[in-house]
């Protein structure tokens, strides 16, 4: 224990810089890597589907004699789940979220700020199985649809999903309005919820933006809840109560039936290729969101 | 070495981003002495002897112009070792800053890190830093004990003798006693002036009192400029600018 | 007047009642998943294999298999991840500032991408391309890639929590800018660093859509051997018993018992976790 060290010598010691720049770059290799091996599996897809097919095809049916590849059906079970999770869960956490910060007694934020990281922490898996086992009869009791596992069975569990999310950085975002804000909003007469709700939100809109872009980014994003909950059928529909198939879902199920090198095959990394765009966007939003927060506060 | 000025410095201008924090300062540090640095806050004390042991590269802002010699060497120039200026140059912070580790470990950093052995054992600088710090008799029994148990004046003292385990010519102390008590800072001082036969001690202070006890020679700055600087007992009966005058008496600051 | 007073306080209960439905469901869940598996938790449900073709006996490959993932995982995220978080956290700032914007896009776009692409990366990368097959290899490389951004980001927050002061000193007495870190900065955030490669670990672990496609096998009759050995793992065992296996019903008790063993897992390690941060705090504290 009480040896002498030596000191590193000037080689050593840039050696070490460069060794820790190198592996603080592979984060740029990693996305790097994503996008080569997408393109790279994905583009081939399009030598055999014509673009416009896959993107404006409204069936989705790979095991048929003549198999069609339209994402309609995919994107449409998409949008419809995430959709409906949002409806659900956004408000319902942005109130949340302003129960802990602003009602909520210290002793009860103590209780309901843990149980919602451990809510956070639940793995998506065990979310699926329960809308399979427990949710869907519930679900199904109360709107009486005919598939028992449908989009509005994969939209509720999403929407219990994402509120950890968007309540804790919603939260976040409410914390963070100066105490002056509301000293002054009281100063002049308002209540508790006035307060709230034309002064602290308002200040903590972008925050609350960013917190749902967050949410739906996981949501668009979640592969096994909703696989598990969905029923995956690929129907070209707009009724919540029917069974739907995501974009995430159908590579989850189908990659492990292709042959690899397979039209198929491709065509689930054009699937790929298409989420990681999504996401792509969603973030460039949300930067642009906090950017323009950044640029207004002081 | 025919000069008998430990450190000189020479148009010397230090500034953050647009800000100019010293403009155009020169002084000259006699070796085996304390030299107190003075002024209100925000004149540019601290970051003059950041400047000594070139600690202000931290800063990335941070832009120096002139030349700061060190026994006639330039400690700016790029030939220059960062890593042996350091150790030559040791410093002491405002406020007490051990590491959350053991007394003995404390002392121990320093030798570690630059693999000082030279015959002496590590147990035998630690005994010897502790005890040029005035802290061996209070500590000896308890250096395995964590370092933040001691007292604030027990840990300024600590990171004294850290400083000196490197055996450095130069130690900077920025405002050493202003988060200690009294007692802590009568003690402090006495270490100070004990220090000098030694090494080269340089403080900075807002507190006059302690830099008519303990220094040697004082250097007056005022707004990033050198307004004062001479034998301490001539600049605190006999100031020459009105401004030291004012600062003395208490009329501003 | 009187209308608003109504209105303050309806919109009030709206709010506790929405905090009121979120907390109960959080509560209705494990209870739920409580009372369901654990009448189905043994010793012998824990430590033996699957019999009679899945449809009674135990889960432990599936255990061990998770195991074995999340230490592959860790060993291959963990030095990358924090040598990472060192950079951003002690070496930037310094010129390089359009290869620092650039690495913080990345790393802000990775923590979104969907853990199936992921899948898809592990699976084309490391399955086919370098040739590693479906192989608890592929799969732990995948997963330590997904947790590299979680642990990346909360070991920097860590690193930056510990005093400029520390490094203020180690500097002062001539430690070159590694020995800073390795010395007077490192040290002082080895809890943090552990919290946060916890946290990662565990959401790693539960992660089944990576996995899926990347060496995961619905039944693997004897324990991995090799890196280069396929695997069951709980995660996976849940979706299968649940959607593929022959009975699903039959085997309803299976999963529900499979179901809270990876939540107590998963769960065990998020504790540990907010332990070691509470204990961490108050150590701060004095």
């Amino acid at each position: 224990m009480r040896a002498i060290r030596r000191r590193p010598t000037r080689t050593v010691e840039s050696m070490i810089e460069y060794l820790i720049l190198g592996c603080a770059c592979i984060s740029i290799m990693i996305l790097l890597l994503i996008i080569i091996f997408l393109f790279k599996e994905g583009l081939p897809a399009f030598a055999h589907i014509p673009l416009s097919e896959f993107i404006f095809g409204t069936v989705w049916q790979v095991q048929a004699v003549e198999p069609r590849y339209g994402i309609l059906p995919l994107l449409c079970g998409s949008i419809l789940v995430t959709g409906g999770a949002i409806t659900v869960s956004v408000p319902l956490s942005i109130m949340c979220a302003l129960y802990i910060s602003e009602v909520a007694h210290p002793l009860a934020r103590e209780v309901i700020k843990p149980l919602i990281e451990l809510l956070a922490g639940i793995p998506s898996v065990v979310y699926g199985f329960l809308a399979l086992t427990a949710l869907a009869d519930l679900t199904q009791r109360f709107t009486g649809s005919i598939h028992r596992l449908n989009a509005l069975n994969g939209a509720l569990i999403l929407a219990v999903m994402i509120a950890p999310t968007v309540i804790s950085i919603s939260e976040d975002a409410i914390k963070s309005v100066p105490k002056e804000y509301r000293e002054a909003a009281y100063a002049i007469g308002a209540d508790k919820w006035e307060t709230m709700s034309r002064v602290v939100f308002p200040a903590a809109f972008p925050g609350v933006m960013v917190a749902v872009m967050l949410g739906i980014s996981r949501a668009i994003g979640e592969t096994m809840a909703v696989l598990m909950a969905t029923g995956n059928a690929p129907l070209l529909t707009f009724d919540i109560l029917s069974s739907v198939q995501t974009m995430t879902a159908v590579i989850a199920i189908e990659m492990g039936e292709v042959t690899f090198g397979s039209v198929h095959y491709h065509a689930l990394f054009a699937i790929g290729l298409i989420l990681l765009g999504i996401t792509f966007i969603i973030n460039f939003l949300a930067e642009a969101l906090l950017r323009r927060f950044r640029g207004v506060s002081p | 070495m025919s000069s008998e000025y430990k450190i000189e410095i020479r148009n010397l201008q230090v500034g953050f981003g647009k800000l100019m924090v010293i403009k155009n300062l020169n002084i000259n540090i006699m070796s085996n002495c304390v030299t107190a640095v003075m002024g209100p806050s925000g004149c540019g004390k601290s970051t003059l002897i950041r400047t000594i042991n070139r600690l202000n590269d931290l800063v990335p802002e941070c832009h120096v112009k002139g030349q700061v010699l060190l026994d006639g060497r330039d400690i700016y120039d790029p030939s220059m070792d960062v890593v042996e200026l350091r150790r030559r140059v040791g410093m002491v912070f405002q406020k007490p800053n051990p590491f959350p580790k053991s007394i003995y470990e404390n002392i121990a950093f320093g030798p570690r890190i630059h693999g000082i052995a030279g015959g002496n054992s590590l147990d035998e600088i630690v005994e010897r830093s502790l005890r040029a710090a005035a802290l061996w008799d209070e500590v000896k029994d308890r250096l395995d004990a964590p370092a933040l148990s001691l007292s604030g004046g027990q840990q300024q003292r600590l990171c004294i003798a850290r400083a000196l385990a490197v055996q450095p010519e130069v130690i900077l102390l920025d405002e050493p006693c202003s988060a200690l008590d009294p007692a802590a800072t009568a003690k402090i001082e006495s270490l100070m002036v004990s220090l000098k036969k030694d090494y080269t001690v340089i403080v900075v202070t807002h507190n006059m009192q302690q830099a008519a006890r303990v220094s040697d020679f004082t250097a007056f700055l005022y707004l990033g400029e050198l307004v004062e600087y001479g034998e301490t007992r001539r600049v605190f009966e006999n100031p020459s600018s009105k401004l030291t005058e004012d600062f003395i008496t208490g009329r501003f600051g | 007047m009187r209308f608003r007073r109504v209105k303050s306080s309806i919109a009030l209960v709206v709010i506790r009642l929405s905090a009121l439905i979120m907390v109960g469901a959080g509560v209705l869940i494990f209870i739920y998943l409580t009372v369901k598996g654990s009448g189905v938790i043994s010793w012998p449900f824990l430590t033996e294999p699957p019999r009679q073709g899945m449809t009674s006996g135990g889960i432990f490959p599936a255990i061990f298999g998770t195991l074995c993932l999340m230490l592959l995982t860790l060993t291959f995220a963990l030095p990358v991840g924090v040598a990472s978080a060192i950079y951003f956290a002690e070496y930037t700032g310094r010129g390089r500032s359009h290869l620092n914007i650039l690495m913080r896009y990345a790393t802000s776009i990775l923590a979104g991408v969907p853990s199936i692409v992921y899948g898809l990366l592990g699976l084309s990368l490391f399955v086919l391309y370098m040739r590693f097959g479906f192989s608890l290899l592929s799969a732990s490389l995948t997963l330590s890639i997904l947790s590299l951004p979680v642990i990346i980001a909360a070991s920097e927050e860590a690193l930056r929590s510990v005093p400029d002061s520390y490094r203020e000193a180690a500097v002062a007495l001539g430690a070159t800018k590694w020995q800073m870190v390795r010395y007077a900065v490192l040290p002082y955030a080895v809890p943090g660093i552990i919290t946060s490669c916890i946290l990662a670990l565990s959401r790693a672990a539960g992660e089944t859509a990576p996995i899926l496609l990347t060496g995961a096998a619905y039944y693997h009759p004897r324990l991995p051997t090799s890196i280069f050995d396929q695997f069951m793992a709980l995660p996976f065992h849940i979706f299968a018993l649940a959607t593929q296996s022959v009975d699903p019903v039959k085997t309803r008790p299976i999963q529900f018992g499979a179901v809270l063993t990876l939540i107590m897992l998963v769960l065990g390690m998020n504790m540990v976790a907010i332990l070691i941060r509470i204990r961490q705090r108050r150590m701060a504290q004095g």
